[in-house]
C-alpha cells in the first residue's frame, strides 16, 4: 500500500507560511503538558535544542544519547559556521537570498516552504546563541563578524574560530543541562534505541539498550522526536564520527516510516586524502579555508609525474603552470562553488591524471596566495588551529607547502522522510536534524546543517508538535507492558541473540570495509545504471554473509562495541541497498546526486525536471523485498528553476 | 613499525584489573594512535578475544570522548592534543606503550580503559548555563562585547570536557574544567549577570562530587589537550571569593 502523503504546507504567499500555520495550529496549556511525555533520541543541535525546549515549555522528556554525555554528539565537529540572514555586513543579504541561495544550492529538490522557514528562523538563532552565551567571533567595534561559506555571494556564516559546531551544540548542551536541573528532562547517556514501538498506527515509545549493562530496556511516550542525525557511515569511511550510524532512523523505516531521497549523499570536498588501507575515519577540513585557499593541480603531466616521484616540491611549480581549475570553470564564484560541484571537479581532473599523489587521488589547497596578500600572522588567526591539525595528521605544514585534499563522505541530505510539522508518516513521530530529508535538497550548503538543526530544535518543532500533543491530554501515560512493547523487546533480544550465535570468520569491521568499498566504487560520487545494479546484487550478497559469517565477540549483557557495531552494520548492509535503488531510480542528475549518464556537455549536473521534480519516498516491504517508492511532486510556485550557474 | 602493548584490561567495574601485553606489527607512521588500537581489536577478534573497550567518537580531537593516559601521559606524547590526533610516527619502532584508563576517584572504570565521567556533567548541571528561554532573548548585535572578552572567552570555552585536568592532578582536582566554564562565561555580559551564583554552586558541586581541592601544580594546563590556561582557574578564584564576600 503506497503513502497517502500530505506535506501540510500552508497555503498563502511564501513569507506568511509560517506565521500563518503558527496562528492555525494548536498549543498545550501548561497544566495539560506536565502530563505529557515525550521522548528526543539524540542529543546533537536538532536533539539538545529541542529536548531543552521542550523541557522549558512544560513536557516530561527523556532524552537518549550512545555517548557518555550529551555534549559530545557529531553536531560538535563542524568546524566553519553557521548561516543567517542577519544582514550584518549591508552585503544586500535577506532572508529571500538565504532561501534562494538554499533552495539553489539543493538543486531545486528542497521543498521551497520548509526551506523558506529554515531562513526565516535562521535570525532567531543567532540571537538565541549569543544570549546563552556563544563566544562567537567579533569585530574590533564589538559586533559579530561574518565569513563566506560556499554556493553564497554574501557573507552571512557566523562563527566562533575553526569550532563553531562545537560552542553552539555546548550551548544547546548548556540549554539541557538548565533543564535537567528542574527536573524536566531526564538525560540517558550510554544508551542506544534499537526500536521504535507502534501501537494503533502511533509511535509510543522505543526499546532501548543500556550500553554499559547490555540490559534491554522499555521506555513510553506521547511522542518521539529521532534527532539521530545522518547515514554517511555506511560508507565505512567517511567524516562522520565512528559512533555515526543510521540505526534509529532506520528502526522508523522498518515499522513504517517513510524514507526519502536515500542517494543523496554530500561528498565534501576538502578532506584529507586516504593513507592507506589500515584507515578507520577521515578528516575534514573546513570548508572555510576555501575562503583565501586556491585549489589547484598542475597542467602539465610531466610535473605530476615529479610530484608522485618527490623529485618537485608544489611550491616549485610555477604560477603559470598551475591549473586553477574551479577559477577557471567557474569565474563567478571560483573557489566558492557548492560543495557538489567542487567535489566533481577535483574527481574530473583526478580521472584526467592530474591527482598529486602517489594514490593519484589528491589536490592542492593552496594559501600562497593569501599569505602574500595578508601576512601569515593574519592567516594564522583565521586557521591557525587547522593548519595544526593538518600539520599534526600529515607531517607538512601548509605554511609551507599547499595542503593535499580529496572529496569524502560528508553528509545525508536523505533521510526520514517528514510533513511541514517535521511529522513522519506514522502519527507521533517526529524526525529533526540531519535524520531527516526535508531542508538541503540533493546538495546542502555549508554552514546550513547547523542552521538546520538548531532551527528545527529550538524554534519549529516545539510549536509544531503541540499541534498534536494537542490531541493527546487526555491519553494515558503509555502502558510499556502492553503487547506492542513486549514484541518489539522480544524481536529485539532475538536478533542481538542471532548476532552474537552465528560465531563465522569475520569480524564487523571487515564486513563494513567491504560495504564501504561496494558504496564508494558504485554509489559515490559518480553513478551509473550499471554500478548501481553491481551494487544492489553486491550488498544482497554481502548482507546474506554477514548474517552466516560474522563474528561477535564478548557477552550481550555487558559493555560490548563489537555488538554494537554489528547492529549498526545490520542496518548499513540495508539502508545502502536503498540508497542504490533510490539513485538508480533517479535517472537524472542533481545536487550530489550524479549519474553520468545525465550531464551537460560541460560536466555539470543535468536534471529532468520533468520527470524527478520529487521527493521519493520508500516504504519498507522486508529486508530481501524490493521496497515501494511514492513520489510527492515538488512544486516550484514561487522560484523559477533553472540550470544551476555558477560561472556569472 | 612494531610495537609492544602494555594495556589495562578491567572486565567491568566491580572487577580487579590487570595489565596484558600484547604485539602490534606492520603499523604505518601515518596511522592514528586509535587506529592502531583498531588494528590491535580487529585482530583480537580474529582470535575470539575480548577487544580493548575505550572511547572515542569524532576523531578530529573536538568530542572529548577519547581518553587514554599513554606512558603516563594524559592523552599522550602530544601538545595540545588528544588521544585521536597522536600519530605513531610520535613513537619509536620498537617501543613498549603502556596505555591505561584516567586514573581519578570521580571516574570509575567501566570496563578496560572506559571510564565514567558523568560527574562532569553533574557539575554543568549545578550551574554551567545562561538562564534563558529559547526565544526570550534581544538581538545578538544589541549588546556590543569587546573582541579581547570574546576572544578570552573563546579560549576557555575550547575546554572538551575530556577529564584529562581531573586525571591528572595529583589531588583529583576539576578546577581546570570548572574554571573553563565559569571564566568563559564571566568574560561575557550575557554570563555576568548568574556569575556568582555560578561560580558558588559549580564548586560546590565538584567538591560534593569527591574532586580534590587545587594545589596551583600547574599539571592540568601541561596535559590539557586545548591547551587551557591556568589564569582562568585565577578568575574562578575571584569569581568565588567575591561571590562568598557578598553571602
Amino acid at each position: 500500500m503506497a503513502f497517502k502523503l500530505d506535506a501540510k504546507i500552508p497555503a498563502g504567499a511564501l513569507a506568511d507560511k509560517w506565521s500563518n500555520h503558527k496562528a492555525a495550529i494548536k498549543v498545550v496549556s501548561p497544566a495539560n503538558k506536565r502530563k505529557l511525555d515525550i521522548i528526543v533520541i539524540g542529543t546533537g543541535l536538532g536533539g539538545g535544542a529541542a529536548a531543552a525546549s521542550l523541557g522549558e515549555l512544560g513536557y516530561n522528556v527523556k532524552v537518549f544519547c550512545i555517548q557518555d554525555s550529551p555534549r559530545r554528539a557529531h553536531s560538535i565537529a563542524a568546524q566553519g559556521g553557521i548561516n543567517a540572514a542577519k544582514n550584518y555586513q549591508n552585503d544586500n543579504d535577506s532572508v529571500y537570498r538565504l532561501f534562494y541561495d538554499t533552495i539553489k544550492g539543493g538543486d531545486y529538490r528542497a521543498r521551497e516552504a520548509n526551506v523558506y522557514r529554515l531562513a526565516e528562523v535562521s535570525n532567531l538563532i543567532i540571537d538565541q546563541c549569543v544570549a546563552q552565551g556563544v563566544p562567537f567571533a567579533r569585530e574590533y567595534g564589538g559586533l559579530l563578524a561574518n565569513r563566506s561559506f560556499g554556493g553564497a555571494q554574501v557573507s552571512r556564516t557566523f562563527y566562533a574560530r575553526g569550532q563553531t559546531g562545537q560552542q553552539l551544540l555546548l550551548g544547546a548542551y548548556a540549554a539541557l543541562n538548565k533543564e535537567i536541573a528542574a527536573g524536566s528532562v531526564k538525560s540517558y547517556p550510554r544508551h542506544e534505541m534499537l526500536d521504535i514501538v507502534v501501537e494503533n498506527g502511533e509511535a509510543k515509545g522505543i526499546i532501548a539498550r543500556n550500553l554499559v549493562t547490555g540490559e534491554i530496556e522499555r521506555h513510553g511516550a506521547h511522542a518521539v522526536v529521532i534527532a539521530s542525525g545522518g547515514y554517511g557511515n555506511v560508507f565505512f569511511l567517511s567524516t562522520n564520527a565512528m559512533g555515526s550510524n543510521g540505526s534509529a532512523a532506520f528502526q522508523c523505516y522498518r515499522k513504517g516510516a517513510g524514507f526519502a531521497n536515500p542517494c543523496f549523499t554530500q561528498i565534501h570536498p576538502t578532506c584529507i586524502p586516504v593513507h592507506g588501507t589500515q584507515q578507520s575515519k577521515l578528516t575534514l577540513m573546513s570548508e572555510s579555508l576555501r575562503n583565501d585557499g586556491r585549489i589547484w593541480v598542475p597542467k602539465k603531466l610531466e610535473d605530476v609525474k615529479a610530484l608522485r616521484a618527490g623529485t618537485l616540491k608544489p611550491s616549485e611549480i610555477k604560477e603559470e603552470d598551475r591549473d586553477y581549475y574551479l577559477e577557471r570553470r567557474y569565474p563567478a564564484f571560483g573557489n566558492l562553488v557548492p560543495r557538489d560541484v567542487a567535489s566533481r571537479a577535483a574527481k574530473e581532473r583526478c580521472d584526467a591524471g592530474f591527482g598529486v599523489n602517489e594514490t593519484g587521488l589528491a589536490v592542492f589547497l593552496d594559501f600562497k596566495t593569501a599569505i602574500e596578500r595578508l601576512g601569515e600572522d593574519i592567516i594564522k588567526q583565521r586557521y591557525g588551529n587547522l593548519f595544526d591539525m593538518y600539520e599534526e595528521i600529515t607531517d607538512v605544514s601548509p605554511y609551507k607547502e599547499p595542503m593535499q585534499i580529496f572529496p569524502a563522505v560528508h553528509y545525508t541530505m536523505g533521510g526520514i522522510w517528514v510533513d511541514y510539522n517535521l511529522m513522519t508518516t506514522i502519527p507521533g513521530l517526529y524526525a529533526i536534524g540531519e535524520a531527516n530529508f526535508s531542508d538541503h535538497g540533493a546538495n546542502r550548503l555549508g554552514a546550513s546543517a547547523l542552521m538546520q538543526g538548531l532551527a528545527d530544535g529550538y524554534f519549529v518543532l516545539p510549536y509544531t508538535i503541540g499541534d498534536y500533543l494537542s490531541k493527546k491530554i487526555q491519553a494515558p501515560k503509555v502502558d510499556v507492558n502492553s503487547p506492542a512493547f513486549e514484541e518489539a523487546e522480544k524481536a529485539v533480544k532475538e536478533k542481538i541473540q542471532k548476532l552474537m550465535s552465528i560465531n563465522g570468520k569475520q569480524s564487523v569491521d571487515d564486513i563494513h570495509k567491504k560495504l564501504g568499498h561496494i558504496m564508494w566504487e558504485n554509489v559515490g560520487m559518480a553513478r551509473t545504471e550499471q554500478s548501481l545494479k553491481t551494487a544492489i546484487k553486491e550488498i544482497q550478497a554481502l548482507r546474506k554473509e554477514f548474517w552466516k559469517d560474522v563474528k561477535v565477540v564478548g557477552d550481550a549483557m555487558s559493555f560490548n562495541v563489537e555488538l554494537e557495531k554489528a547492529l549498526r552494520l545490520a542496518d548499513f548492509l540495508e539502508l545502502g541497498e536503498l540508497m542504490a535503488r533510490d539513485a538508480l531510480n533517479r535517472e537524472e542528475s542533481c545536487g550530489g546526486h550524479f549519474r553520468s549518464e545525465h550531464q551537460t556537455e560541460e560536466g555539470e549536473a543535468l536534471r529532468h525536471d520533468d520527470k524527478f521534480a520529487y521527493a521519493a519516498v520508500w516504504e519498507y516491504k522486508g529486508m530481501d523485498e524490493e521496497p515501494e517508492l511514492t513520489k510527492e511532486p515538488l512544486d516550484y510556485e514561487f522560484t523559477h528553476r533553472a540550470q544551476r550557474n555558477y560561472k556569472d | 613499525m612494531n610495537f609492544t602493548l602494555k594495556i589495562w584490561r578491567q572486565k567491568d567495574a566491580k572487577s580487579k584489573g590487570a595489565f596484558e601485553t600484547y604485539k602490534v606489527t606492520d603499523i604505518s607512521a601515518d596511522t592514528s594512535f586509535l587506529e592502531m588500537l583498531d588494528i590491535l581489536n580487529n585482530n583480537l577478534v580474529h582470535e575470539g578475544k575480548d577487544p580493548v573497550a575505550f572511547d572515542h567518537d569524532c576523531r578530529e580531537g573536538i568530542c572529548g570522548m577519547c581518553s587514554l593516559h599513554i606512558n603516563g601521559l594524559a592523552h599522550g606524547p602530544g601538545q595540545n592534543a588528544t588521544t585521536c590526533q597522536i600519530y605513531m610516527r610520535k613513537f619509536k619502532d620498537g617501543d613498549t606503550i603502556t596505555i591505561e584508563p584516567w586514573r581519578s576517584a570521580a571516574f570509575p572504570v567501566i570496563k578496560d580503559l572506559v571510564v565514567n565521567r558523568g560527574a562532569y556533567d553533574q557539575i554543568l548541571q549545578a550551574g554551567g548555563y545562561v538562564s534563558v528561554r529559547t526565544n526570550s532573548v534581544p538581538d545578538a548585535n544589541a549588546i556590543p562585547i569587546p573582541k579581547a572578552d570574546a576572544d578570552e572567552s573563546m579560549d576557555a570555552a575550547a575546554c572538551v570536557g575530556c577529564g584529562a585536568c581531573a586525571a591528572t592532578c595529583k589531588n583529583g582536582s576539576a578546577m581546570l574544567f570548572v574554571a573553563a566554564r565559569v571564566s568563559s562565561l564571566a568574560k561575557l555580559p550575557q554570563g555576568r549577570v548568574e556569575g556568582a551564583r555560578r561560580a558558588k554552586a559549580m564548586v560546590a558541586k565538584m567538591d560534593e562530587l569527591g574532586f580534590g581541592n587545587c594545589t596551583n601544580t600547574g599539571a592540568c594546563q601541561a596535559e590539557c589537550p586545548k591547551g587551557i590556561s591556568i589564569a582562568h582557574i585565577a578568575r574562578l578564584n575571584r569569581e568565588f571569593l567575591a561571590a562568598k564576600l557578598q553571602d
